[in-house]
């Protein structure tokens, strides 16, 4: 079968690429779900502080995601779910397999990727020990409890403070577990500070960083963790070890973004956050293939991975409309002092929306900073920031004039000496 | 006497972080709100600490085994357990369509508690 715009995944970014592709005026969208049900992984979050961007209100995860839901409806775009792409090349073929429809094969002009990211495990972090049951993802944990129904124990240690781990923290104690405790190795928290007050301070559960697990105890089911101080090297400190005896062990170690079919585009892939290099329209080096959400970047706000899947669906519209300028000798958008990364990693010389967003995080917790943008080592753009921490992150928008001419746009953040002193 | 107290907004992920003066418990400023939410959050969590509470209850019939719920309103801080092994005792029949009432005003608060999503029956 032939479509104008294929999208892969129907999570956030892809529900918001759908909508916006056919608001623009791309008469054939197709999405493609491998799940049973759209909306991606906001079904399982059912806590709430989605869509303070986008509907100006906070919303519950289910509820952010019916909102969608029922605007692809309305629009009548063309869903498969349980649908499952297998290949897929740089001439924008795809091949998906479900149960109705057997084996597809389907030509795209567009294609938009929205695969989203999935969880470190266990084994990417290679805590020694037993192998019993009772070890989890937290977002596993999350299904478990929010959609499934399943208790996964009754006495929880979490290592890792990402933000998944936090809220399963207070999901946990609110279903009548008992969770001992949060272990950090680095020295600053991995989740948002919002997460450590209202689900750790609110229920008094203890956050220990500069730890981690150093053991996990048990035959048939996990029996208890040793935990260890951790020194500046994260090496454990002898003589710092506990016994925590526990039955169930939640990991929430990070978040990778899921590139199994960039890869076998094949797409040029961020070095540093695993994802799909973009431009300022989110096409990626494949012409007419444009990525993302989560796939591109791991955000913390689904409001703004929205925004990138709207943003990628109106210039997949604009491609097929013949709109869309060739990417000749983009300007690159470079990491500065304290930052990570920058998406999107270029930007074309000339194209059709007066202002431009750079989304960055930084490397380390900083007070009293300022953000600056620099073309070409030409300052274009600096702001007072107080705190930067590396799980938020930040953007700045310029205007297109400003980086027309420019080779490179290099954004930075630096520690304000008038500020301090 | 004046006395400044430091709130972090839970808002949303911005994680503001709020200056709320005050003199004899009475609110002269609150400062550092990215938006509104984190300033009425700041003087709330000074005067009547509230969250919103979400959970979910049993289903009978439905395509998942259980529902995922939140109160229309936030709720005082301390009665979120409570409220939370009340809904313990509920159990809705599918189809349930998003918005609906599961449980009205709960513990007294005169908040209900409605569905967060809509679920189909079981075919």
């Amino acid at each position: 079968m032939n479509v104008d715009t294929l999208i892969v995944g129907g999570g956030p970014a892809g529900l918001a690429a759908a909508l916006s592709a056919h608001r623009n005026g791309v008469k054939d969208v197709l999405l493609i779900e491998r799940g049973p049900e759209l909306g991606g992984i906001l079904p399982q979050c059912i806590h709430d502080g989605f869509g303070t961007v986008v509907f100006k209100e906070r919303l519950t995860g289910p509820e952010y995601a019916e909102r969608f839901i029922q605007k692809i409806r309305k629009a009548g775009i063309n869903v498969k779910l349980e649908t499952m792409v297998i290949a897929i090349d740089h001439n924008k073929r795809v091949i998906a397999v479900n149960p109705t429809d057997g084996l597809l094969d389907i030509q795209a002009k567009t294609l938009i990727l929205a695969m989203g990211c999935r969880e470190r495990t266990r084994q990417q972090i290679l805590i020694p020990g037993d192998r019993p049951a009772g070890v989890f993802t937290a977002g596993v944990a999350q299904r478990y409890i929010n959609m499934e129904g399943i208790m996964p124990g009754k006495r929880i240690v979490i290592l890792g403070s990402g933000d998944v781990g936090l809220i399963m923290a207070r999901r946990f104690t609110l279903e009548g577990a008992e969770v001992e405790g949060v272990y950090e190795i680095m020295p600053t928290p991995g989740g948002l500070t919002r997460n450590l007050v209202q689900c750790l301070q609110d229920f008094e559960i203890p956050l220990h960083l500069s730890h981690t697990i150093v053991n996990i105890q048990g035959r048939e089911r996990v029996e208890g963790v040793t935990v260890a101080q951790v020194d500046s090297d994260l090496k454990p400190i002898k003589g710092t070890e506990r016994f925590v005896p526990c039955d169930t062990v939640v990991v929430s170690v990070g978040l990778i973004p899921e590139n199994e079919l960039s890869e076998m585009v094949p797409l040029t892939i961020d070095p540093v956050i695993g994802g799909p290099v973009v431009d300022e329209t989110m096409e990626t080096s494949e012409a007419g293939i444009f990525a993302a959400g989560n796939v591109v970047h791991v955000h913390d706000l689904v409001d703004d991975v929205s925004a990138e899947g709207e943003v990628a669906g109106k210039a997949a519209a604009r491609k097929i409309a013949g709109e869309l300028k060739e990417k000749e000798n983009p300007t690159k958008a470079e990491a500065g002092e304290n930052v990570t990364y920058v998406v999107p990693q270029e930007i074309r010389k000339k194209n059709f929306d007066q202002n431009l967003k750079l989304s960055f995080r930084v490397k380390q917790v900083q007070r009293n900073n300022l953000i600056k943008v620099a073309a070409d080592g030409k300052p274009i753009y600096s702001r007072k920031e107080r705190v930067v921490r590396p799980p938020e992150m930040l953007s700045v928008k310029l205007p297109f004039s400003a980086l027309e001419h420019a080779q490179v746009v290099k954004v930075a953040v630096e520690k304000d000496n008038e500020e301090s002193a | 006497m004046k006395k400044v107290h430091k709130f972090t907004c839970i808002g949303c992920p911005s994680s503001c972080e709020i200056e709320l003066t005050e003199d004899d418990g009475k609110i002269l400023e609150a400062a550092g709100a990215g938006c509104k939410i984190g300033k009425d959050y700041a003087k709330k969590e000074f005067t009547a600490p509230e969250r919103i509470l979400t959970s979910t209850v049993r289903v009978e019939n439905g395509v998942l085994p259980v529902l995922p719920v939140k109160s229309e309103k936030p709720i005082p801080k301390k009665l979120i357990r409570d409220s939370v092994s009340e809904l313990a005792k509920v159990t809705v029949k599918a189809p349930i369509k998003q918005g609906a009432v599961v449980y009205s005003n709960i513990l007294n608060t005169s908040v209900n508690v409605i569905a967060s999503r809509s679920l189909e029956a079981k075919s």
